[in-house]
């Protein structure tokens, strides 16, 4: 048992409000420690502070590594390494795009909230679009519309 | 440091956040439009979100669980300014607090990002990237709303003029602030009002609404020292019925 193994085994933990997404794409698992007795510590940061499906992924990522075999597995929340969306892996955002939700777009040095009014639109891939509101059915979403292909959709939002 | 000092700053920041997220809350299933329903609801969840994480470092530092805390007090226990406990009134009142408290809060957590306090200084540096939106939002419809209809305007400035002397006591100073400062856990009151009030005045000047000269209005204060208004205890008998009736239900 090794790091790398225990990761490519999380990757079946998704994310519950976006059940494509794995959480290590996602970003919110930082690392994964095991210690000397074989005590497994996976090391987790949370997306939005009030997100209600924090505690479902911790309890997720036990139950997974124990069905693995892992008896001595905890989980440990932080905000050491505070979670951005520039954590979302290439294969992450992919799997956002195929599921119909915009990924949230890549910035440098500190978020200007401008480019929340250029997302693009995941079924035709046009930047025609305009915000209709930053929050959506979940903390992680907000709301746009796009002028060519007239349909309303949502995207992963950028923090 | 001063942990007496840090504990009354930790609980005016988190009662302010979770008192305004029970109000905020309120606006789910009435907001005039779906959208403005859904704003509503999720900064709500995220207020309380924050407060979630406030109340935990007060834990760490030997207060009670953040659920008893939260759930067990009475009004003269509240930190909180007594602008996040009034009613949600109509719209324009809600907006304009949320305006105006978001605004305040936004540039606290900013500060508090490079608090000498390292934990808090974690929590505040994700909280402020959360709060963007919230002042995104606010910034939106004021701008919208306070160019609009001779009614909207009207009704925007009416709560305005009402919400300033509430919002001024936002930054009614404790026993803590001279600790807070020089000890470099927080930058103060002073700051954060000056910050706040070239901020709104950017913002209201491109619209029809007139700031009022603030000098002039006398600040509401009280909150930080546990006297509110007759909506507050209210509030927290509605907010802590489950747990009271049963602290281990969930729900």
């Amino acid at each position: 048992m090794d790091k790398a193994t225990i990761l490519t085994w999380l990757e079946a933990v998704k994310d519950p409000e976006i059940p494509v997404l794995s959480l290590v794409d996602l970003g919110v698992i930082r690392d994964v420690v095991i210690d000397e007795s074989g005590r497994v510590t996976v090391k987790m940061t949370p997306t939005f502070s009030g997100c209600p499906a924090m505690d479902y992924m911790q309890r997720d990522v036990v139950q997974t590594l124990q069905a693995h075999g892992i008896a001595n597995v905890t989980t440990e929340m932080s905000f050491e390494e505070p979670w951005d969306t520039n954590m979302v892996s290439e294969k992450g955002r992919e799997a956002l795009k195929n599921f119909g939700l915009a990924p949230p777009p890549t910035y440098e040095g500190i978020l200007d909230l401008d480019i929340l009014e250029y997302a693009q639109c995941p079924f035709c891939n046009s930047q025609n679009t305009e915000l209709r509101t930053p929050f959506g059915a979940t903390l992680c979403r907000s709301m746009h519309y796009c002028n060519d292909c007239r349909q309303l959709f949502e995207q992963f939002k950028p923090v | 440091m001063n942990t007496d000092a840090l504990k009354d700053l930790l609980y005016r920041l988190a009662d302010d956040q979770l008192i305004l997220g029970h109000r905020n809350s309120e606006w789910n299933g009435l907001g005039p439009i779906l959208e403005e329903d859904i704003a509503f609801s999720s900064m709500a969840q995220d207020k309380l979100g924050h407060s979630l994480q406030l109340y935990t470092l007060l834990h760490q530092l030997g207060e009670a669980e953040p659920d008893t805390v939260a759930f067990t007090r009475n009004a003269p226990q509240f930190h909180c300014a007594q602008l996040v406990e009034l009613p949600i009134g109509e719209y324009d009142f809600s907006l304009i607090r949320h305006f105006l408290y978001d605004h305040a809060e936004i540039l606290r957590f900013e500060a508090l990002s490079h608090s000498s306090y390292e934990p808090l200084a974690q929590v505040a540096r994700k909280l402020k990237g959360e709060l963007k939106y919230h002042t995104l939002h606010a910034n939106t419809w004021i701008k919208q709303l306070g160019s609009s209809t001779e009614e909207a305007i009207e009704r925007l400035q009416n709560s305005l003029n009402y919400t300033l002397p509430y919002a001024l006591g936002l930054f009614e100073k404790t026993a803590a602030e001279d600790d807070v400062i020089s000890e470099g856990i927080f930058v103060g009151e002073d700051e954060i009002r000056a910050r706040w009030q070239e901020n709104i005045t950017k913002l209201l000047s491109q619209t029809a609404l007139n700031l009022p000269d603030l000098t002039t209005l006398t600040p509401v204060y009280g909150g930080r020292f546990g006297e509110h208004t007759e909506y507050l205890q209210p509030l927290l008998d509605e907010m802590a019925e489950v747990f009271r009736v049963d602290p281990t239900a969930e729900w």
